[in-house]
């Protein structure tokens, strides 16, 4: 139970929590349950209907409102004497600076995304707060505690990149079903829904050059002479008939692959579509049109015959220029679009048939097409607890005490929850020891702007930079910049690394620095001729803080929660409601960087006994022999980590 | 799969835990009923989890007024006088329950367990107990037994910071998925009595001492006729005499039941919120997996303390009752 001490130390305790969803529900509820009597929340997001299965505090009647606001009045209720206050705002806007976070003994993440971990992350770091880290996906789950120069921050440990694939896996050659759904939601809605000025790779990878950009030119635009109904069969034909032709007729791609077929919507459709979508006149409202429930289908687990999805894919087409005509040239996918769901699963359905992919159901395709969490109520509550136990011990500075535990869905050890000694800060970590980055770019290609987007945001998660080669300023982002200056950024940006006023060549050193995240690192650069197009299509490579490779099927790593957009996690990855990384499962093993992990076990009674384990490297299927304690007989596990990385499928 | 399908408003509200369990478990959720005594903070844990997972139907039974103590851990009770007096702590928390979740059944069933007939825990799939002397748990146990259905059986207790799971599943197959086949697992579960009178010299060497120190202070308070969880630190003596008793009937190492360890129990007889969102998390979730059929239920005991931070399953039971999976067959 709790000693006086503790109550004390909970007591005076002014707390961040930064997010009310899964995890924030729960750990506010615990936090004020435990005795908690300052608790500052934030959250930027409403309320959906997806969240209440385990949201406890969100009825229906709360949908659309603060996930803040709406926590703090249902926690009120049951602890009307603490004080709760709620920011309906996210977490990187700049009044939330290092000045905010020093005002907090401890800061407690129920975050879903890897840019708002970061960010918060440097900003702990900055205020020298101790920052406690969570993470669940299904059964899965996982607290750390950070505190700087104790223990490792949360960027020691580098994070995986989000899943990209090959364009012409995209475009041409698809294998998998998570393929045909990136080129129907990145290629094709974005074609005919989205920005026409964007980028497009739809019609691409031709031998026949002149052929197809003669095919593809207006392809996409409705005649003056056709019905909705003609255009949606011609955009059918396009896509899933002529474009396969066109690709057929390269050979060379189709020597050791199994060929696609084309097809055409008068192969699996009648000529002329009776009108039977007698129902869907009814004036429904927007948000509402559905091609499902027009032509009448019901469950959205039910695998869609390849006619069904052509019918879906016709009908989807058809409500989305007839209903919502206005959105078209500035819509992007979004998995709550009833409508962008169905066009996005049937387009996708229609090209795994050519493809001899098994089809899915709009169930299954919505949650890869969504990046979809896997998100049940007791993991978020079994990690909330975990929260606030670490909580407290960081309070009461019990440095020594500090765990990172994992919530496993098979034991390991006989554990279902496994406490680990929390690992040192990472010396090469860019982050908190400030060790400098080496870029290899070719100087005279790479604009600035390159720079900016592929590195400097997109790698370093850096919201407001301020780039420097010496004391000269290359760029800058802020909010009260002069205009002459503005211009002279704008002008850098288009402006390759070698073109710019202090020349970025090999062997610069260049400084980064985020006002906001009061966080600044050196990257060296080294100047390479030639990038890999499919894999370094940056046509840059950041190194000395590596990246985890996603790409392999026992990768460890979660992938990135709901905040990645135009890339979808690896099949193999563990999609997190809130990215959790369960990356550390070699526990006992030396990892990379030549640090290990102590399992913590307890000896006769309640005093502790470290004991260390094994310290060779090993593989992750061997069964390791360890010395546990003071008791003569020796433990065999045989480690269950495999099936740790194992997603849950249904 | 059996049954109806789920409905467009059960789809959109358990999408995400679909994706984790499949929408045949939540279809077998949604047709199961579930007993539950004794309304600590643990065990509000446990019915919010499982109100929100979607079982059918959830009854509760727990005949006290609410005291002020009631209040410290759970949630379900709004510190609100009159909204709680002359009500008892059953029907405080079915009002609260409620709203978790219209699709769920929430009911009040009023009297003394202990005295509810065989037939009474034949409508429930579920029957999870906490609060209760040793021969309750006994004789509650024996009632779920002797029914011709299966009825799951748990018992929970949190004392401080540490917290106790019991299962009995009794006879209980299943299937999982091994790489691409369906394997058919069947376990086999002592009752609650037939666990405890497993001689602890008989035990594996590293059995947790949580295991020996719960059941000294059981013994203690089923003596002494105390109401569970009616220990204080006053009654160490008597409890370290007990120790020394069943330690040397069971030729254990009195070391093995330590004293540091049974003052904390003694000393925290409230519970610490963080441990019952801990272990109800745990019991709801294994609750969610012996209705579904999915995953490998823990067999049979589970203990939480917050001390060291490990959550370990033992597996109490004698050693000639299979204590491993068994195979049935190999379904491909
Ligand atoms: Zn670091």
């Amino acid at each position: 139970m709790i000693s006086q001490e503790q109550l004390s130390a909970i007591k005076g305790a002014k707390v961040l929590m930064v997010g009310a969803g899964g995890i924030g529900c729960e750990l506010l509820k615990t936090l004020a349950l435990s005795g908690f009597q300052d608790i500052h929340v934030i959250d930027m997001d409403t309320i959906e209907v997806s969240n209440l299965n385990r949201q406890f505090l969100f009825r229906q009647s709360h949908v659309g409102q603060s996930k803040a606001k709406v926590a703090r009045d249902a926690v009120l209720r049951f602890r009307p004497n603490i004080s709760i206050t709620p920011y309906h705002a996210n977490v990187k806007e700049s009044h939330f600076n290092v000045n905010f976070f020093k005002e907090f003994d401890v800061v407690l993440n129920g975050l879903d995304n890897l840019d708002a971990r970061r960010h918060v992350n440097r900003l702990c770091l900055a205020a020298d707060v101790p920052l406690v880290e969570s993470g669940t996906t299904g059964f899965l789950g996982q607290v750390t505690v950070h505190l700087m120069g104790k223990t490792e921050c949360y960027e020691c440990q580098p994070k995986p990149a989000p899943k990209t694939y090959p364009v012409c896996t995209i475009t041409s050659t698809p294998s998998k079903f998570v393929h045909c759904i990136v080129w129907a939601k990145d290629l094709l809605f974005a074609k005919l829904f989205g920005d026409k000025n964007q980028e497009n790779d739809l019609n691409v990878r031709s031998s026949d050059a002149a052929n197809s950009s003669e095919h593809s030119e207006d392809a996409f635009e409705c005649r003056q002479d056709e019905d909705i109904e003609q255009y949606g069969r011609r955009i059918y034909d396009h896509v899933f008939g002529h474009n396969i032709e066109v690709a057929l007729s390269n050979e060379e791609t189709w020597k050791n692959r199994n060929k696609p077929k084309p097809i055409y919507s008068n192969d699996v459709l009648p000529k002329k579509l009776t009108n039977e979508n007698g129902n869907m006149e009814k004036g429904c409202a927007t948000d509402d049109v559905s091609a499902m429930s027009s032509l009448g289908l019901k469950n959205p687990q039910d695998v869609w015959s390849l006619a069904e999805n052509s019918r879906v894919f016709l009908e989807a087409l058809r409500l989305f220029f007839l209903k919502r005509e206005k959105e078209i040239g500035n819509l992007s996918f979004d998995k709550d679009d009833q409508l962008a769901v169905e066009f996005v699963t049937a387009a996708a359905n229609i090209r795994a048939s050519s493809f001899e992919i098994p089809l899915h159901s709009l169930f299954e395709a919505k949650g890869i097409a969504g990046n979809i969490v896997h998100a049940v109520a007791t993991t978020n509550a079994i990690i909330a607890g975990l929260i606030v136990i670490e909580a407290i011990k960081v309070l009461k500075k019990d440095s020594n005490d500090y765990r990172m535990t994992y919530c496993l869905e098979h034991p390991s050890k006989k554990m279902l929850l496994m406490p680990v000694e929390p690992y040192e800060p990472n010396k090469s970590c860019y982050v908190c020891s400030q060790t400098p980055l080496l870029l290899e770019v070719n100087t005279h290609r790479s604009k600035l702007w390159d720079f900016v987007e592929k590195i400097v945001k997109a790698k370093l998660g850096m919201n407001f930079p301020l780039i420097m080669q010496g004391a000269s300023i290359l760029y800058e982002v802020g909010e009260d910049l002069e205009e002459d200056m503005v211009a002279i950024y704008a002008a850098n940006l288009q402006k390759t690394l070698s073109e710019l006023p202090s020349q970025v060549t090999s062997g610069t050193v260049l400084t980064i620095e985020d006002l906001q995240q009061e966080f600044s690192c050196n990257i060296n650069i080294k100047h390479r001729e030639e990038f890999d197009e499919e894999k370094e299509p940056d046509g840059m490579l950041l190194s000395g803080w590596v990246e985890a490779p996603v790409d392999k099927d026992n990768s460890k790593a979660v992938g990135n929660g709901e905040s990645t957009s135009n890339a979808l996690p690896a099949e193999e990855i563990l999609e997190g409601e809130k990215d959790v990384e369960i990356q550390e499962i070699s526990v006992g093993t030396e990892n990379a960087t030549g640090r290990k992990r102590k399992l913590f076990e307890v000896s006769k009674g309640t005093t502790p006994d470290h004991s260390g384990l094994s310290d060779e490297r090993k593989n992750h299927n061997q069964i390791e022999k360890l010395d546990v304690d003071d008791e003569d007989d020796e433990l065999i596990i045989s480690d269950d980590w495999e099936s740790l990385t194992k997603k849950k499928r249904l | 799969m059996d049954g109806e399908e789920l409905t467009e408003q059960e789809t959109a509200l358990y999408d995400r835990q679909i994706r984790v369990w499949g929408a045949d478990a939540q279809r077998r959720l949604s047709k199961s009923h579930i007993l539950v005594y004794g309304m600590k903070g643990t065990v509000a844990e446990f019915c919010k989890n499982i109100v929100l997972a979607g079982v059918g139907s959830v009854t509760l039974v727990d005949d006290r007024v609410v005291a002020e103590e009631a209040l410290s851990a759970n949630f379900l009770i709004l510190p609100d006088k009159n909204q709680y007096q002359g009500k008892t702590l059953a029907e405080v928390c079915c009002d609260s329950l409620k709203e978790f979740n219209h699709m769920v059944h929430v009911s009040v069933e009023k009297g003394d367990i202990s005295t509810f007939g065989v037939e009474f825990f034949e409508k429930f799939d579920t029957v999870v107990i906490s609060c209760c002397s040793l021969a309750k748990k006994k004789l509650i146990n024996q009632k779920c037994r002797k029914l011709s259905k299966r009825v799951a059986f748990y018992t929970v207790d949190c004392r401080g910071s540490c917290g106790e799971i019991f299962v009995d599943l009794q006879d209980y197959k299943y299937s999982k998925k091994k790489l691409e086949e369906t394997i058919e697992c069947q376990l086999e579960y002592p009752s609650f009595e037939e666990a405890i009178s497993v001689p602890w010299r008989a035990l594996p060497r590293r059995v947790s001492k949580l295991y020996f120190a719960m059941r000294v202070i059981e013994l203690f308070e089923d003596v002494e006729d105390r109401n569970p969880g009616e220990t204080s630190i006053a009654d160490l003596p008597g409890i370290l005499k007990l120790r020394k008793e069943l330690c040397e009937t069971n030729s254990l190492s009195e070391s093995q039941v330590p004293d540091a360890l049974l003052e904390r129990l003694l000393i925290g007889t409230r519970e610490f919120p963080p441990v019952c969102a801990i272990i109800g998390g745990i019991l709801g979730q294994e609750v969610i997996k012996a209705i579904s059929g999915k995953g490998d239920p823990l067999k049979n005991f589970f203990f939480f303390d917050a001390m060291d931070g490990k959550g370990l399953i033992e597996d109490i039971s004698e050693p000639n009752t299979g204590s491993q999976a068994a195979l049935i067959n190999d379904d491909m």
